[in-house]
Formats: structure tokens, sequence, C-alpha cells
């Protein structure tokens, strides 16, 4: 079954009759991105006015693939189970060389987390759910679709947003202004940013096709398959991916001269298909033909205009950069701007989510930009090196790591970085948080990232005294059952392997750690908290 | 010796790159001279008769005599 497409609802807006009162802020585009930063908001008592042109969910499948970090961060926004109950898990990536393999890959050989390395779910249904956890904040989600925003003014202290409607134009004011509005940005326009990077010519042809029996050959277990240079498509690069409801995903490198509205055409595609599946029946469900490039601002935040997701970077799509680089930026900004927000932190706590996503998106955009080298060599010396490194695949492993097909996103560390106090511990300072099986007192069953994410926390692992700080959250593992807050234990021992023992660690509400102690005194611990608060800035600004 | 050992990983993506960058904007045939060249620094830098002699058979058991 394709997927049902239901329109939202459009209402009229208030600010068509009187005047609204100014907003706190505006989310511009209700894609993932957009959905997401409003419920992260929303979590924590702020509320936000979400304005899309549009009235339904991604056409075509779009963004597929989710990460393992993304997953974690759907989790404390309340839609990581669905997800992960209606994607399909894959584990095993598997790279050819023509028809031979060379080299697979299993992604989580680690027992103890909560989720897997990845899910493929349609980028529908993902904004589906966001959107039904959206509705779960009725008074501080203001949902409104067929709301066009053609301009916006910073005032230095608000912006003004000019909205088009099915019913007239309006206006609005907002403190902070969020610009989700995806690759092609309006505002991003609108305000003549550059937006200039590598643009790669090679085109790519996008498909979904459904059908009841599994490409995979015989087996029907899920995974991601990368061809370079295919017996069905000589000299290019394919690949094959799985999505829930019976759809497939495929994608083929083009010609770089390929006219790509020809290339779309169902007669032109339909062989295409039956080349990699054979004569197994299915039906076309979406095709697109893009040709990609690696950007992003210079900047992502311009005093009360902030960008997240692809209106301030833009990567290939090899290697599930683009989605899960979009969700890490929200999970960066939502507790900052929070902070803000309720006066809890100087504005100049926004200036480090650029800082830190900029360095993120840095990351995501030189892998991205080696994967699709490696897939499609420029010059006769790249054509060779490229040949040769396949052919020694085959039987060296040092060749096969050679082979980038994508390398797959990890989450991305902040070491080293403003807010982070540097310690050395297991996991240090800017990294996020890994995961682990846990058992409360009374003997229920958890996972570390539920109990810690979502506000600072202190954690104390093993024979550790935490003292009590302000506003601070207190969390014991493997310790003595005596003291007043919660308390659980390790299961076999996943998380004293990866936190160790006889210390505590300092997360961000973000899941990444801040701060990490062996003793640790009010005082230090003070200090950890109000630097990842920015009150460093604060005062760097003021000397 | 096994050449199957990976020394390169982590890194490896590194590597390449920068390996793809020392050509770049060569004319072909200057690209070669720089692989040749290339390989006679690596030698030097291995140094072992005996482990450049294998490295040398497993690269020329590729070609079909």
């Amino acid at each position: 079954m394709g997927y049902d497409y239901k329109p939202f609802a459009y209402v009229a807006p208030p600010g068509l009759t009187a005047p609204e009162p100014r907003h706190r802020v505006a989310i511009v585009g209700a894609g993932p991105i957009g959905l997401a930063m409003a419920i992260d908001l929303a979590q924590q008592g702020i509320p936000s006015v979400v304005l899309d042109d549009n009235n339904v969910v991604s056409v075509g499948s779009r963004a597929i693939c989710w990460s393992k970090r993304t997953l974690e961060i759907f989790d404390r926004l309340g839609v990581g189970e669905r997800m992960l109950e209606k994607g399909v898990t894959w584990k095993v990536g598997r790279n050819f060389h023509g028809a031979e393999e060379v080299y697979s890959f299993d992604l989580l050989p680690e027992a103890g987390h909560k989720y897997p390395a990845f899910i493929n779910l349609q980028q529908y249904y993902v904004e589906e759910y966001l959107v039904d956890r959206a509705r779960a904040f009725p008074d501080l989600i203001d949902l409104r679709f067929k709301n066009k925003v053609t301009g916006h003014r910073d005032n230095g202290e608000f912006v003004v947003l000019t909205i088009e409607t099915p019913d007239g134009d309006y206006s609005i004011e907002a403190e902070y202004y969020i610009a989700c509005d995806g690759a092609g940005s309006p505002t991003r326009t609108r305000m003549g940013l550059d937006f200039t990077g590598q643009t790669f010519q090679e085109q790519f042809l996008i498909a979904d096709i459904e059908m009841q029996d599994s490409p995979f050959g015989d087996s029907d277990v899920p995974e991601r398959w990368f061809w370079f240079d295919p017996p069905f498509h000589p000299g290019k690069s394919a690949l094959l991916h799985m999505q829930p409801d019976n759809i497939y995903r495929i994608d083929l490198q083009l010609d770089v001269d390929a006219d790509g509205k020809a290339e779309a055409a169902e007669e032109k595609v339909i062989p295409r298909i039956k080349a990699i599946v054979g004569e197994k029946p299915f039906k076309l469900d979406w095709v697109s033909v893009y040709k990609f490039r690696c950007i992003k601002l210079d900047r992502f935040v311009h005093n009360r205009v902030i960008f997240v997701g692809d209106s301030a970077h833009v990567v290939s799509p090899f290697g599930a950069r683009g989605g899960n680089g979009g969700i890490q930026d929200v999970d960066n900004l939502g507790w900052k701007l929070a902070a803000v927000l309720k006066g809890k932190a100087p504005e100049a706590l926004i200036e480090t989510y650029h800082e830190e996503r900029s360095h993120g998106s840095a990351e995501n955009i030189l892998n991205s930009s080696r994967a699709t080298n490696f897939m499609t060599p420029k010059t006769p010396v790249e054509a060779l090196f490229r040949a040769e490194t396949l052919r020694l695949a085959h039987k060296y492993s040092f060749a096969r790591r050679l082979l980038n097909s994508g390398r797959l996103s990890q989450p991305c560390s902040l070491e080293g970085m403003a807010l982070q106090t540097p310690g050395i511990a297991p996991l240090e300072p800017g990294f996020a948080m890994l995961d682990a099986p846990l058992r409360s007192a009374a003997g229920g069953e958890t996972w570390l990232l539920s109990e810690v994410q979502g506000q600072f926390t202190l954690v104390g692992f093993g024979e550790v005294q935490m003292p009590v700080v302000d506003g601070l959250r207190r969390i014991g593992i493997n310790q003595l059952e005596t003291a007043d807050f919660p308390h659980f234990t390790t299961v076999d021992g996943h998380g004293t392997r990866r936190y160790g023992s006889e210390r505590a660690y300092l997360f961000r509400p973000d899941g990444h750690v801040c701060a990490t102690f062996v003793a640790p005194t009010v005082h230090d611990v003070q200090a950890a908290m109000a630097r990842a608060l920015g009150a460093q800035l604060r005062q760097e600004i003021a000397a | 010796m096994n050449y199957s050992d990976d020394k390169l990983s982590p890194k490896q993506d590194d590597f390449y790159n920068a390996l793809m960058d020392a050509h770049s904007g060569l004319p072909e045939a200057e690209s070669h001279a720089l692989n040749a060249r290339l390989v006679l620094l690596m030698a030097n830098q291995i140094g072992d008769l005996e482990t450049l002699k294998q490295l040398l058979a497993a690269a020329r058991d590729y070609v079909n005599d």
C-alpha cells in the first residue's frame, strides 16, 4: 500500500482580523526540522508558532535513513519508539564490485543500546508522527498550514514576518525567527546570504518501488547494498535500501550530461529497475532526479534569525547526514534558546549553536564530499586509483576500508569547545552520551538516555559523592541506595564499561558530556554548569 | 608478512584524499611520473628488499601475463 496523503486543515489565523501579541518564537517550515524544533521548545515550556506554505507531509520518501543518535533525540522528543516500531532496522551493509561482493559491515556489533545503528523510515511517516506529537501541546504549538512567509524584517529585539494565506495577508512579530525552510530557503534568499560551495555535476536517479518479493536475493533480511560498477549499470554506482510497507529505494548514478527530465520518465525508469530486480513484479511509487551540492552558510545565527537544518547546510545524500544533521541542530539549539528565553543564560549562548553545529556540518560536508569524489572519479588517474582499490579490496582488508560509499553519520563531538570543561574520562567532555541498559531499585528496566536527556543531570557511577546543586538533577548508578535521588544499577556492566567507575559526569540537556569529576565539589559542579550555560561568554564580553 | 593488516584506518579517507590532492590538476603523464617518484620514495622508506620483492609480486599478481 502506498502512503495515504491526508491534507492538514487550514484555519484562518487570528492575525487576519486583529494584531496578534508578539510571539516568542516563529518557526518557518513544518518539515522534520521545524516540527522537531517546536516540540523541543514546547517540552521546555516555550510556545511557538509554526508556519508552512503547504498542507501535506513530504511528497515522496526523501530522507529515509535515520541514525542512532537521531533516534535517541527523537526518544527525548517522545517519538523515538513509534519510529523504531514502524521503521525497517537494517544491520548489514554490503559493497559490491561488479557482481561480486567485496566487503560487508555489521553496523551495531555492540549490545546494550535502546536504538539500533539505523532505521529506514520515509520522511512522510516521520513528519506525520511529529505532527501528531506536536498536537499533544495545543497550548504551546500553534501549527499554521497554508501560511506562507513572504517577507521578514529583523528589528533588533524582534522580527516582523509578513504571511500570505488563502484569506489574505497578515503580519506577526516574534522574538526569534527560526528558518527551517529547507535547502532552497526563501529566508536565506531574502537576506541575500551567500550559499556557494562544491556542486557535483553527476546526477542521480532516485526511485521508490513497491514490491512483495525481496530484491535482496534469497535473503529476507533488510540490508543496504551498494554497487561500484554493477553488471546492470556499467561504469556507474547504485544503491538499494528497504523501507517499510514493502517499498524499496533505488539510487542510480547517471551520466554527467544526462537529461534529468527524460531520465525520470516512466518508460526510461522501468527498464533500469527491471535490470536490477529482474522479472519480479513491482510498482513505481516515486521518481526524482537530483544533482547535489555540499555547502554551508558562513554564519547560522544572524541576530534574531537562526538557520537550522538544510537552510544552513546541505550535503550529498550518501552517508545519511542531511536529515540527521538537522535533527542534531535542533537538539543543540533547543535547550539554549529555551534557557535564553527564560532569562537563565545570556544571549551569547545562542552564538555557541553556530560554533558547535557549524563544526558538525563542516565534518559532514568533508565526509560526504570525499564519498562523492570516490564514487565519481573526475580524472583518468582518479579512475585508475579507484579501479585498482576495488581490485585489491577483494583480497586485502586495508583496501576494503578505503572503499567509500558513504561513511555513515556518527554523532559529532564538541570536544574542546567553549561550553565544555576540559577533563579526562572514558567518555570525554564534548561527546554525546552513550546509552546503557539500567535496572531501577524497584526492578524496572530502563535506559540511561531516557533517564538523563532533557535537563542538566549529574550522574555518579560507583562510589562518588555528589553535592546538592540548585537546579541540577542527580542520578546514582551502582551506588549505595541511601541517597535521596533516583538510583539504578547497570545491566550486564554496559554502563560501567562505557563510563568507568568512581566518577561523576555532568550532562547537558542535549545529552552531551560537559564535565567529569572524580570528587565533585559544589563549587566545581556549579562552575561547570554555569560555563555550559554561557557564563564565561558573558565575562568575555564584559572584559 | 601479511599485507592484509590494515595500517591506514581510521585515517584511510584522509590518506586517500591527500593522494588525490597530490594529483590534482596534473596532466596524465605528469601523474604517472608522480606515481613513479612516490613508489621509489616509499620503497626507500620501507627499505627492506625482501618486503619490497613480496610487495612487487603481490601487485604483479593482478596482471594477466
